[in-house]
């Protein structure tokens, strides 16, 4: 059980939950997990710690709202309890200084950020290249500009920063003459899929933080299975971080569609119940 | 005069048409008659070679005289010296392998059914408050809240030490919550053996995975003086065989976790159920008999059991084989999976089999299944659940430097004491064993809580 100490909306689909949970806070590593479980009905759902304060005693997460449990979850306010958080789970990420880019795509800057300022405790040049679609969505701007040697902001449409994707941008820098020693990339999956893939081509090494569907978060079930090298592993247990280049990322971009059906029903049954509209006959 | 008759008393259950679409308890347990009957058939030999057979030590006729008369308040009294969770033991152990086997009745008929009479008894009797011994001041920690923790955590507690339990999922209970079904242990059952403990003052924290947010170091300078780990074998093997990743693949426990501890088949869980009209299921004990029959209930489609052995070495409870055959369930002996085979939506579309023939024995003793050419056929299936076992839970073996574990990945453990390579540091069932069943590890458990006991007081 846990509460939340500060809940706060970021952009119109994602919100910054601060929960108090000194014993998580005290042994949580950058990279690791919590999973959470709204209520008694609830599923368990992964969520990568943003940020953990030992002395506070507060792990901070950041949820998009996706579907039902991720809504429930980002409409939760100041003071209200969450019936079940275990952490920090998974392997924490292996920090290298030198110099680095951390590419964060939308809501999976969110973890970049911690990634970023972990890095450059570890006295490494940050390079912080964080994507959004849109100037409306951009979070963490200060957060991630505190925490990085350059942050460069960059928005698909142009309405901020750099245009173009992520991609286009760190290419950009290795063409323009700096050098990276290493790549941390966190978002979408097909985002790290092509970051990977430019970075082979200029053999930067290259970590992933993968996402896939999870159950138990503890390595008891195997359903966040990930192919790298040709070899299954656990995201859960063995990853969340695997190396870029290894990763088959379009089979985990297939896997997470398992339950789409299921939760898109969910998801309008929800919205219907909240506001009285069918969303089928909206689209009728 | 004993009851003569040559065969058990049969126990009433649902029949196999009207349970297989259900989730509810299949055996529905004796009546008091029925109980009296049974009981009856107990010679109560002098000997007692079914306790032989007991890894706890039950007194088994100790427990059933009194049956005779109709006492199950004195009957559960009795078991509880022995076994702190017998409500489940009637249930889930396989008594045909242990007490049972050694039952003299056995030699000319059924033996008593012993495994029923304990179910009756702690299901009929009225529950007495348990209260731990005076306290020692002792405190002891208990990793995991399976079979061996609990057992482990019951004998401390009535003991007087004070017990706190750590369960890394939300709710206490390990494999008796989240791998064996509902419809053959119901959780309530679980929950009341788990709140009994509860009442001799046993703690129980959940959400707390130990390895991560506690180290073994964390929990003796909390001022526990002595730790249990009871963490199972509960990482799942797959069967090597191409298209392991496609959707509608699953291990028995990620399967039974969505329907077990997740509730996934009631309508307004949030945990989505696995959907599917058919499915094959690999493997023969009885994680693969619980995987088959909670599909066959999700999906009401077919159901195929494919084990590559045949049917006399099923590991299962010969219980839950006959129920699953009269429920519908198809079994492929001497079968093997080849392959999994997807369609372009990257879903299960069938599974490629070859049959086996046993040829000369292995390692284990049991003759080696070799693949029969040119044998390939098809399962039409869209599920696929793999239940070909578990092995060692891999957290501690990566986070505690200061334990010596085999190559097998279990914790090395004295099996006369639990004690494991370091001091004060105990350890039993699956996680010391590999996979074995609920009243092993039950056993492991109150091995280790006797050594606790005794390296507490003496500190």
């Amino acid at each position: 059980m846990a509460v939340i100490a500060n809940a706060r909306r970021l952009n119109a689909d994602v919100t910054r939950i601060d929960l108090d949970a000194p014993h998580i806070a005290a042994k949580a590593l950058p990279g690791q997990f919590v999973v959470l479980r709204v209520d008694a009905r609830g599923e368990r759902i992964p969520l990568t710690i943003a940020r953990a304060d030992a002395q506070s005693g507060v792990v901070t997460v950041v949820v998009q709202r996706v579907g039902k449990s991720t809504a429930i979850l980002s409409d939760m306010k100041t003071g209200d309890i969450i019936l079940d958080v275990a952490g920090p789970l998974g392997t924490p990420t292996h920090l290298q200084s030198g110099r680095c880019a951390v590419v964060g795509g939308g809501l999976g800057c969110a973890i970049a950020w911690p990634i970023a300022a972990a890095l450059k405790r570890e006295g490494a040049e940050v390079h912080m290249i964080a994507g959004f679609r849109t100037k409306d969505i951009v979070i963490l701007e200060e957060e991630m500009r505190e925490d990085s040697s350059a942050l460069h902001i960059c928005t698909d449409d142009g309405s901020y920063g750099f245009k173009g994707f992520v991609t286009d941008k760190l290419k950009g820098l290795i063409t323009g003459g700096v050098s990276f020693d290493r790549v941390y990339a966190i978002g979408p999956l097909v985002m790290m899929k092509f970051v990977s893939r430019l970075t082979k081509e200029y053999g930067i090494p290259t970590v992933v933080s993968m996402n896939p569907l999870m159950v138990d978060g503890t390595g008891m079930c195997g359903c966040c299975r990930v192919t790298v090298d040709g070899k299954v592993f656990f995201a859960c247990v063995d990853g969340p971080d695997f190396d870029g280049h290894l990763v088959d990322f379009d089979e985990t971009m297939r896997r997470n569609t398992a339950y789409a059906a299921f939760e898109k029903a969910r998801m309008d049954e929800h919205i219907c119940r909240l506001t009285g509209e069918s969303r089928g006959a909206e689209h009728a | 005069m004993p009851n003569m008759q040559l065969n058990k008393t049969p126990m009433p259950e649902q029949s196999p048409d009207t349970r297989n679409t259900n989730f509810t308890e299949v055996a529905l347990g004796y009546t008091a008659e029925q109980a009296k009957s049974e009981a009856e058939r107990c010679l109560g030999c002098k000997h007692k070679p079914c306790v032989k057979g007991c890894p706890v030590g039950v007194d088994i006729p100790a427990f059933i005289t009194p049956l005779k008369s109709g006492d199950a308040d004195t009957a559960l009294e009795i078991l509880r010296r022995t076994n702190a969770l017998p409500a489940i033991c009637g249930r889930v152990c396989p008594q045909e392998t242990q007490c049972e086997e050694l039952c003299v009745r056995g030699l000319k008929g059924e033996p008593v059914a012993i495994g029923r009479l304990e179910r009756y008894a702690a299901d009929s009797a009225v529950p007495k408050a348990l209260s731990g011994a005076a306290p020692t001041g002792h405190r002891a920690a208990v990793i995991g809240t399976g079979p061996a923790g609990l057992t482990c955590a019951g004998v401390l507690a009535a003991a007087g030490v004070e017990v706190t339990m750590f369960e890394a999922f939300h709710t206490p209970g390990g494999v008796l919550i989240y791998g064996i079904p509902e419809f053959r242990l119901p959780k309530a059952v679980a929950g009341r053996e788990i709140e009994s403990l509860k009442d001799m003052g046993v703690k129980i924290e959940t959400n707390m995975v130990v390895g991560r947010v506690l180290s073994i170091d964390d929990l003796f300078a909390r001022g526990f003086g002595a730790v249990f780990i009871g963490v199972g074998a509960g990482l799942p093997t797959f069967m090597k065989v191409p298209g392991e990743s496609l959707i509608g693949v699953y291990s028995a426990n990620e399967f039974l976790t969505r329907i077990n501890l997740m509730k996934a088949y009631e309508p307004d869980a949030e945990t989505p159920a696995p959907v599917f009209k058919n499915a094959a299921v690999v493997g023969g004990g009885n994680v693969a008999m619980d995987a088959a029959r909670c599909a066959k209930r999700l999906s009401g489609g077919n159901v195929t059991v494919v084990y590559r052995r045949g049917e006399a070495e099923l590991p299962a409870r010969k219980e839950e084989i006959h129920h699953a055959m009269e429920e519908g369930i198809v079994f492929k002996f001497l079968t093997a999976p080849v392959e999994i085979l997807g369609g372009d939506d990257f879903r299960v579309s069938g599974m490629v089999c070859e049959e086996m023939e046993l040829g000369e024995p292995d390692a284990s003793g049991r003759r080696r299944p070799v693949p029969k050419p040119g044998s390939r056929f098809t399962v039409e299936c869209d599920c696929v659940i793999s239940a070909i076992g578990t092995s060692p839970n891999p957290l501690l073996r990566q986070t505690e430097r200061g334990l010596e574990f085999d190559r097998w990945g279990c914790v090395v453990t004295n099996p006369d004491t639990g004690e494991t390579s370091r001091p004060g540091v105990y350890a039993g069932g699956d996680i010391s064993t590999g996979a074995a069943t609920v009243i092993k590890a039950m056993g492991a458990g109150k091995i280790a809580a006797e050594s606790m006991i005794a390296y507490l007081a003496g500190k």
